[in-house]
């Protein structure tokens, strides 16, 4: 059985004097019956496909099943390289980077789903960039993603990591909190600024609906990794600064719930509201699917 | 409702082609399951799209994940995006047809899949995050998700079949995790569906072909 709140979790590495991830590893070797080395050496292959995706998208030219997206994520790299940039060096690399992962997977690329394919390209990202700015062994950047997965199961049973469910909020909040905890970690914060640090980064996108133009994982979900991406960065350093969140993470994840619970079908996935049915997204719905029957 | 056995690699994983959990990897698990049920390599597939499936099947590539599947690959693999052409190269005819299927999960598909000697009816929804449910084969409602190892047998509808069955699995020290029956009428031709912890060695397949009635018998591993 799994920690049933990110309470217990972190209350149980405090007093063992540990990170999360260790808790995480731990746990979840018993559950699986498999060693801590087997366990470290899938998440090792699941780092390698998203550093794979996260090159693909940031150099070649990537372009979508439908044609709406590709390309963004270089056209952006670029931009940082060129120091062209507002929000600085690491924000842009991270965002780069998730917008890259989003693309490819649009494009009908391999990405490891973080929880969902939807949100694959924000912790990716973030970890990619604090690992980068905190001069992290990949040891341990295998070890925070633990951390990250940890989180995500919580959300997942006390909420839910499912757009059709949960709207957007559910997946790529859900991500940016899970990479806002993971790259507090790796920063080397407490378990409890961890906490802190998804707590707000999911606060900040409570309500996100889930409205993809033409029902494609694309408009405006590619960029919304992006959001997510700098958002979860933006939250681990307000913890990592001793900043606290009021409303502790577990009472978050269950607020993102009775949200999720009262949202209306049509902003769930179901591209029958919100940017979905602006008039250019139909526009773009109905040239999509002419192209594609001719 | 929340999975209680959710672990870390739901959460970070799986490795998948995108870009959709439900319309592309669970199309491709789809698509593998009804091959494996089909029992060998189908010459053709008239495969009906419906709901959002049939919607948006274009975009999210469900139409080559789903011939992927049928060519046996698994949702990670990096020729997914070509299946469409391979299947050519094999000489699978592929047709895609949207359909109104009924009131079924709006991402619903149903392969007709014919070969030299048979040809077999399968529906199946993708229900979510990958996973997948087979709910008829041919006339036969079933409950099949490609989670466990399972065996799947026709028969002629008799008194005692299911306990012999079981018999033998019992003696070849298989658990059943789950067990369904299925029937178009009293003592016409039935269909089991075992699901089982363990996988069935080649003794006790051999043994249960040799059973009174039993017209087919073929073992699908977890997908």
């Amino acid at each position: 059985m799994f920690y049933k709140t990110i309470a217990e979790l972190v209350k149980k590495a405090e007093s063992l004097n540990c990170p999360i991830s260790t808790i995480v590893i731990e746990n979840q070797a018993k559950e699986l019956e498999v060693s801590e080395e087997e366990l470290i050496k899938q998440m090792d292959k699941n780092w390698s496909v998203m550093i794979e995706a996260m090159e693909r998208g940031i150099n070649k030219d990537v372009k979508s099943v439908s044609g709406l997206t590709g390309g963004d994520a270089k056209k952006l790299h670029l931009a940082h390289l060129n120091g062209s940039s507002i929000s600085g060096g690491p924000v842009m690399e991270a965002v780069a980077r998730a917008l890259a992962v989003a693309e490819v997977n649009a494009a009908m690329g391999k990405i490891v789903a973080a929880p969902t394919a939807g949100s694959c390209g924000v912790l990716p990202a973030v970890m990619y960039v604090v690992a980068e700015l905190k001069k992290s062994s990949r040891d341990a950047v295998i070890r925070a993603f633990f951390t990250a997965a940890g989180f995500g199961i919580i959300i997942a049973r006390n909420a839910s990591i499912s757009g059709a469910e949960g709207g957007c909020q559910a997946e790529c909040g859900s991500a940016s909190c899970m990479a806002a905890a993971a790259a507090v970690e790796l920063a080397g914060g407490t378990p409890s600024q961890a906490a802190h640090a998804g707590a707000i980064a999911l606060k900040n996108v409570l309500g996100l609906v889930c409205d993809p133009v033409a029902g494609l994982v694309e408009v405006p979900c590619i960029k919304r990794n992006a959001m997510a991406a700098s958002n979860a960065m933006v939250a681990a350093d307000l913890a990592l600064a001793g900043i606290e969140s009021k409303i502790p993470v577990d009472e978050v994840v269950s607020a993102m719930r009775e949200i999720g619970n009262s949202m209306p079908a049509t902003l769930r996935e179901t591209a029958c509201g919100g940017l979905a049915i602006t008039p250019t997204a139909r526009l773009l719905e109905r040239q999509i699917f002419d192209a594609m029957d001719n | 409702m929340a999975d209680l056995t959710i672990n870390v690699f739901d959460i970070v994983g799986p490795i998948m082609i995108g870009p959709s959990s439900s319309h592309t990897a669970g199309a491709v698990r789809l698509g593998k399951l009804a091959r494996l049920i089909f029992g060998n390599e189908p010459k053709k597939a008239d495969i009906f799209l419906h709901g959002s499936f049939a919607k948006t099947y274009k975009g999210h590539g469900t139409d080559v994940a789903l011939v992927a599947g049928l060519l046996g690959f698994d949702p990670d693999d990096d020729r997914i995006s070509q299946a469409l052409e391979l299947a050519k190269n094999v000489g699978l005819e592929i047709k895609f047809i949207p359909a109104d299927l009924g009131s079924v999960h709006p991402n619903t598909v149903k392969f007709v899949l014919s070969g030299a000697k048979k040809t077999r009816t399968i529906l199946g929804s993708s229900i979510g995050g990958g996973n997948i449910v087979v709910t008829q084969i041919d006339d036969f409602v079933v409950d099949l998700r490609g989670n466990y190892n399972t065996i799947i047998a026709t028969y002629t509808d008799r008194t005692g079949m299911v306990a012999s069955l079981s018999a033998l699995l019992a003696e070849g020290k298989v658990n059943i995790a789950q067990m369904k029956v299925a029937r178009v009428d009293k003592g016409a031709e039935a269909l089991m569906v075992i699901e089982t912890d363990n996988p069935i060695d080649d003794i006790t397949i051999t043994k249960i072909r040799q059973l009174e009635g039993i017209q087919s018998l073929f073992r699908i591993p977890p997908i």
